[in-house]
Parts: structure tokens; C-alpha cells; sequence
């Protein structure tokens, strides 16, 4: 009887308003029952024109659109835009400028991965870790806003250093801060983690290998996740990094396959450990002096153009400027890691479940507008 | 009650259609006002579990936050998607309904405290639970909606593959009751938790904990959630439902966990049993029953708000590769077990206090690791401006 029936692919819409799809992403899903014939992601929902945008403000008005971009981790977009444009006019900033850059970028790293690490829980049924997670976050939205007031779109860095300087109790509340935040970190990893379920859910599924990552671009923690060790900051290092002491954490295959959604994911959570102990070192050689160099308040950069590159959470955020030595740039594009992410979702997810998909989607960490943007 | 009737110079079955009305009615009030507390009940221990309060303004300690729930509902629009199966869509929650509010009939309350004890109570409860697959599962097709059908497929391959374990699970006691009615699995135990079915020797223990598992899955609990699995499929098979028809599957769910926690209870637990001395008391009973039946519940609860949910293949794995084989295991192991305790009675006396002492070993490491995770954590942090 069975010879006879007549089946054919189930068509589901996923998203955009679905919960694991993290922002409006929609994914069209050719299934059969459960398990994914092909997956089509139909991106463009959040599309703001920010690339657009920038051709009609001013070089230094663009920061704000710069938090936009990714607003999970909006210090560190700032920070890859003011670098360019700094390269681009060759300006020295001062020393503490720098080191407050990486204080407030490795603090919005670890919100961040926060955030990735809790989504991933949640799409794993496991709720509480996300809850645990968004907690901890608070900590550092409090410290940032009391830097620049700000809890989401910072706005902190302008081109030439940053907007204000650390407040007065900020180093010693930092510190207080990170003291809770190892051992809460650790529960947070005892909790979910290192659970046998969670585990079974990520290790071997969704595998990436080495090749792939790199044929597809992908960066950050979803590329070191496939073995390769390749972090901006150690080897094409910006800003300070190159006289501090952090390690870069790559997959290992440890629990299943080399590259499956467990490695990425415990490489969020290994970096968390590393941005700590590069906001300790800061904290302690942090210099006195001045945070912002001087510069122009109307800037006219040279005419040329730059391409630089900086390790963000979703890791390397490119800013292609091009300059006709006016106000405003004549063409801006933005290189973001979420969209090279969301190019192999189709690849990978063949043959998976529908709940596999979630799984896969929260461990590459996509943000819908920096897929967008 | 005859003489009763005649002196009133009614009929018998009037009078006893009347008592029966009234149990009927009282056994569903008192049913949905425990779903209802239950939902307050988790709502403030995830609350606690996630650093936040949970709902504190209605009522005290906003425990009648249900009543405001309720009303909310109950003034919703009452929406069939288009193209639904009228029928279907409509029915699905009554049976979701009945399949959780008939056990109530044989679930006890205390000591001899049962609305009717059949003679098949056991058999009747398995049997009667299972409506609720059909609920689901046409929830799921009449709903016009994919994800509702993939939630209902899920609901229906995971309640049927665990109905076995569950009823396997609850064999060895039977065996050792030689009943299939609760009040005589009840006082097959003692008072003492030695005494008790769980605690009885290893093979019962097994069949507990294969019980617990299968029941968590049959009431659709994480880490078992897959028919509503909120990240995965939005909600599952009662996506499309709202007002009055969605009060009820929310009745039902919360309502389920109480007939999870009464039936661990009175088959593993020793129910309501009090030692001799206390036994005129018979009202410490319903306490007893009920305070045990709401810690398996706090539990489940604990549970939920843990664990991160299994996958589809890996629920019907843990099912079909290791629960089902443990429980045939369990239940050989009772029957000889049984054998041998026909032999030399001596045995019983030794296992239960034995199995006890485990666990009350595990639950001292437990309290340990509690109490160093305490000391660790005792870095208070304010950030705040």
C-alpha cells in the first residue's frame, strides 16, 4: 500500500516572528516530517539602509549608526568604524584612551557572549541559564552606563579616543564585578554546559569542518570553533592588544566532531574566561593622562580609501571606507560575521531536525541586523 | 443509607446519584483550583529559580493570581483559524480535559479517603490518561497549522512510546500489592520510607524511577516538552487556540501534574499511611498525601526549570533502548525477589532499610554540594550608580 501513497516535501515558514530564529530571519524549510530537505534563509527584514545612511551624514555623526549595526555588542562596532577612520587620518590616540577601548570592548564582549551562550540554552529548552545569563549582563550594562550612560547603544568611542573618562569608583566596582562574575560564570557552565543533555543536544551536529569554515567565510568564534586558530587580535593585533597576555580557545572536537555546535559553543564560554583576564590586566596597567586626541570638529579624510578589520564578538567586522576628502564618506560598506554565518546554514542543515536547526542557528550566534544591517 | 432514603421515602439511586453529584463536583472544584495554585505554585518557585520574584500583586503573595489569569482568558476572543477542522479544533480540549480530570475518580486523598475505588484503579488511570493523546493530536490536525501538526505527530509518538514504560514502571508494585486497586497499593505499604514501594528493594526502585521518567514524559514536562518545545515550534499543538479553549489545556496541564504526583505518591511513596498511633487522626492523612504529592510536584517543577529539552530521536532512544528493557529487568527481578521473600521473609526487613540508607546518602551528597555552591557564592555585587 505504501508503494502507492504519493508524498511530497512539507513547506514550513519559519520566522519571522519566531522565537529561535533570533530577530526576524526567515528560514523557508522543505521538510520531510521533521527532518530538513533544504533550508532557505530569507534575510532583509531588518534592513535599515545603514550603509546608504552613511553617505549623507557626517564622518564623525556615523558612530551612532554604528551601535545600530550590532546592538548586541555595539562598543566594539564603534571601535572597528573610529579605527578606520583614525587609520585613515592618521591619528595617534592617547594611551589611556586605548586601554579604556579594550576595558569597555572585552566588558561588551562578555555581554555578548552572554547573550549567545544564554539564547543557545533557551533554544534548548533550558530556560533558567538564559535568565542567569541576562543577569550577569545586567552587571555590565550597569558599569557601562555608568561610563557613557548608555545601556545598549553606547555611542562611547568617538574618532580620536572616547567620549568621557571612566568614573571615579569604576576600576574598584569592575573589579567587585569580575570577582562575582568567575564564579557565576562557572554555575552558569555547571548548570547547562557541562549537562549530558545539553551535550548530547550540540556535540557532532551541525559540523563545520576547517575547509568549510574557511571556504564560507566564517569568523570568529564559529571559525576557531572548527579548529582554526585565527583571532584579529593576536595576529593582526589593533589598539593594545599585542602587549597583553589572553589565549585564543578553539574547537577541539571534545565531546563529538571537530566543529560540530558544541565547539563553537564552549568556545564562546572559553572567551569569557580570556576577556576577563584581559579587563584585569587593563585595569591594572591602566595609565593616566588624556582620553582623546585632538581632532577637527568638521574631518575631511584624504582621499583614498581603507579597509580595516577588528575583532568583534561575532568576529571580524570589516569597515570599507572610501574618501573624496568630504564631510561624509563617499562610500561606506560593512563586513559583518552574521551574514557569513547565515550562508552556510543551507549547507549544514541538510538532513537535520527542525529542533537541530535551532540548535544550529543559536550556536553560530546570528544577529538579524548585523546580518542586515 | 437505605434506611436514610426510606425515611425520606425517596428512591435509593436517587440518593445515591445525588452523593455522587455532589463527590463529582467537589473532586473538579477542588481539581481545578489545584491546577490553578499549581500554576502559581511553579510560577513563583521559577521566579525564585531565576532571580526574580514571579507574580506577587494579586492577592497575597499573589496567589490568586489564576483567578486573574482565568478572567483574562476567559474575556478573549474566541478565534478558529481558517480552514481548521471545526470539529476537531473544538473537541480537542474537552478530551485534553477528560483525560486529565477522570483519574481523579481513583486517585486517593488519604488513608480509605478515594472517590471510588475500582477494582482495576491502576488500569483504569493508564487506560483513561491516554485520551489525552487523542487531544492532542487533533488539537494538532484541526488546527490548520503546520507547527501545530509536527507538535501534535510529537505528542502523539512520544505519550504512546512512554505509556509502556510508565505501566511496566508500575508492575513491580502491583506484583508485590497483589492489587490493581490504589487503596490496596497503598496499604501493601507501611508509613515508614522503608516501608514504601520506592524504597522496597532495588528492583522497585527502578521501576520508580522508570515511572517518574515516563510520567515526566506522558505529562509532557521538560525535560520531555517536546509537544509545546516554546523554541521550537512556538507552542506546539495549542498554538492556535485562545480564550476559554486555551484556560483549558493551561486547566489541564497543571491539573496533569497533580495526578503525576498523587499516583507517585500512593503507589511508591506509602500514600497517606500513618503509623498506628496516629491513625485515629484520619485529616493528618489527606495532609500527609498531599504535602508528599506537592513535593513530587516541586520536583517536576525543579526539573523543568533545569534542564535543556531532548530531541525527538534521543526521547524515543531513551524510551525504547533503555527504559523498556530496565523495566522488563525490574519487573523479573520483583517476581524472584518475590520468590525469595516467600522463602525467608527475613529479606524484607534488610533491603528497605538498606535502599533507604542510599538514598539518604544521596541526598547528603546532594545537600553538600548545595552547601559548598552556597559558600562560593556568597560575593555580593552591586554595579550600580
Amino acid at each position: 500500500m505504501t508503494a502507492d501513497l504519493k508524498t511530497s516535501y512539507m513547506t514550513i515558514n519559519m520566522g519571522p516572528q519566531h522565537p529561535s530564529t533570533h530577530g526576524v530571519i526567515r528560514f523557508i524549510l522543505k521538510t520531510n516530517g521533521e527532518i530538513i530537505y533544504h533550508c532557505e534563509p530569507d534575510i532583509g527584514y531588518l534592513h535599515r539602509s545603514i550603509e546608504k545612511i552613511a553617505e549623507s551624514v557626517t564622518w564623525q555623526g556615523f558612530v551612532p549608526y554604528t551601535d545600530r549595526v550590532d546592538y548586541v555588542c555595539s562598543m566594539n562596532a564603534n571601535w572597528a568604524y573610529c579605527l578606520a577612520v583614525e587609520k585613515m587620518m592618521g591619528i595617534e590616540i592617547p594611551e589611556r584612551a586605548e586601554y579604556i577601548r579594550v576595558i569597555v570592548g572585552e566588558l561588551n564582549r562578555i555581554s555578548s557572549h552572554l547573550i549567545a551562550i544564554g539564547t543557545a540554552d533557551m533554544d534548548m529548552g533550558a530556560v533558567t541559564p538564559f535568565v542567569h545569563c541576562l543577569r550577569e549582563r545586567e552587571y555590565i550594562n550597569d558599569l557601562l552606563e555608568r561610563v557613557c550612560g548608555a545601556r545598549l547603544t553606547y555611542n562611547y568611542m568617538t574618532i580620536g579616543g572616547v567620549a568621557n573618562d571612566l568614573p571615579a569608583d569604576f576600576i574598584q566596582k569592575t573589579v567587585e564585578f569580575l570577582n562575582h562574575f568567575e564564579f557565576a560564570m562557572e554555575q552558569i557552565n555547571r548548570l547547562v554546559t557541562y549537562n549530558r543533555i545539553f551535550i548530547n543536544r550540540f556535540a557532532s551536529l551541525g559540523v563545520i569542518t576547517p575547509e568549510q569554515a574557511i571556504n564560507y567565510n566564517l569568523v570568529g568564534p564559529n571559525l576557531r570553533g572548527s579548529g582554526v586558530n585565527y583571532d584579529l587580535r593576536k595576529d593582526e593585533p589593533y589598539s593594545i592588544y599585542s602587549k597583553l597576555d589572553f589565549d585564543i580557545p578553539v574547537g577541539t572536537g571534545s565531546e563529538g566532531i571537530l566543529g560540530d555546535c558544541y565547539d563553537r559553543y564552549i568556545v564562546r564560554a572559553k572567551e569569557i574566561k580570556e576577556s576577563v583576564k584581559l579587563i584585569r590586566q587593563c585595569l591594572n596597567q591602566l595609565p593616566s593622562g588624556e582620553i582623546q586626541a585632538k581632532v577637527k570638529n568638521v574631518i575631511k579624510p584624504p582621499q583614498g580609501h581603507i579597509y580595516v578589520r577588528t575583532e568583534t564578538p561575532r568576529g571580524d567586522t570589516g569597515y570599507f571606507l572610501y574618501s573624496n576628502n568630504k564631510t561624509s564618506p563617499y562610500r561606506l560598506k560593512i563586513r559583518t560575521g552574521s551574514f557569513t554565518a547565515m550562508s552556510i546554514i543551507p549547507e549544514i542543515s541538510q538532513g537535520l531536525f527542525i529542533a537541530d536547526l535551532v540548535a544550529l542557528i543559536g550556536s553560530l550566534d546570528v544577529v538579524a541586523p548585523e546580518v542586515d544591517r | 443509607m437505605e434506611a436514610f432514603a426510606v425515611s425520606l421515602g425517596v428512591h435509593i439511586y436517587l440518593v445515591k446519584a445525588i452523593i455522587m453529584f455532589i463527590i463529582a463536583a467537589l473532586s473538579v472544584t477542588f481539581m481545578a483550583v489545584i491546577s490553578g495554585l499549581t500554576t502559581w505554585f511553579e510560577r513563583r518557585i521559577a521566579g525564585r529559580m531565576q532571580s526574580r520574584i514571579g507574580p506577587n500583586r494579586v492577592g497575597p503573595q499573589g496567589l490568586l493570581q489564576f483567578v486573574a489569569d482565568a478572567v483574562k482568558l476567559f474575556m478573549k476572543e474566541d478565534l478558529i483559524p481558517k480552514g481548521a477542522d471545526r470539529l476537531l479544533f473544538k473537541m480537542s480540549p474537552y478530551l485534553c480535559m477528560i483525560g486529565v480530570f477522570a483519574p481523579f475518580v481513583v486517585l486517593p486523598w488519604g488513608m480509605g479517603i478515594i472517590a471510588a475505588d475500582l477494582n482495576v484503579g491502576v488500569l483504569y488511570l493508564i487506560s483513561i490518561t491516554a485520551l489525552v493523546v487523542v487531544g492532542t493530536l487533533m488539537a494538532g490536525w484541526g488546527s490548520n497549522n503546520k507547527w501545530s501538526l509536527l507538535g501534535g505527530m510529537r505528542s502523539a509518538a512520544q505519550i504512546v512510546s512512554y505509556e509502556i514504560p510508565v505501566a511496566m514502571g508500575l508492575l513491580p508494585s502491583i506484583l508485590f500489592a497483589g492489587s490493581l486497586s490504589m487503596i490496596g497499593l497503598m496499604n501493601a505499604q507501611g508509613w515508614a520510607p522503608w516501608q514504601w514501594s520506592a524504597f522496597q528493594n532495588p528492583f522497585t526502585m527502578i521501576a520508580f524511577l522508570i515511572f517518574f521518567t515516563g510520567s515526566l514524559a506522558e505529562g509532557n514536562r521538560v525535560p520531555f516538552d517536546l509537544p509545546e518545545a516554546e523554541s521550537e515550534l512556538v507552542s506546539g499543538f495549542n498554538t492556535e487556540y485562545s480564550g476559554f479553549r486555551f484556560a483549558v489545556y493551561f486547566l489541564a496541564e497543571w491539573a496533569n501534574l497533580y495526578v503525576i504526583g498523587a499516583l507517585t505518591t500512593a503507589v511508591f511513596l506509602g500514600g497517606g499511611n500513618l503509623p498506628e498511633a496516629l491513625q485515629p487522626y484520619w485529616y493528618l492523612s489527606i495532609f500527609l498525601f498531599l504535602l508528599k504529592t506537592f513535593f513530587i510536584m516541586f520536583v517536576i517543577i525543579w526539573l523543568r526549570w533545569t534542564l535543556p529539552r531532548f530531541r525527538i530521536d534521543q526521547l524515543m532512544d531513551l524510551s525504547w533502548k533503555y527504559l523498556l528493557p530496565l523495566s522488563f529487568i525490574a519487573f523479573f527481578g520483583q517476581a524472584v525477589y518475590m520468590l525469595i521473600d516467600h522463602q525467608f521473609p527475613v529479606i524484607d526487613m534488610v533491603t528497605g532499610p538498606i535502599m533507604f540508607l542510599i538514598f539518604l546518602l544521596v541526598l547528603l551528597k546532594f545537600f553538600y554540594r548545595v552547601a559548598i555552591n552556597f559558600r562560593e557564592q556568597n560575593k555580593t555585587v552591586n554595579t550600580r550608580a
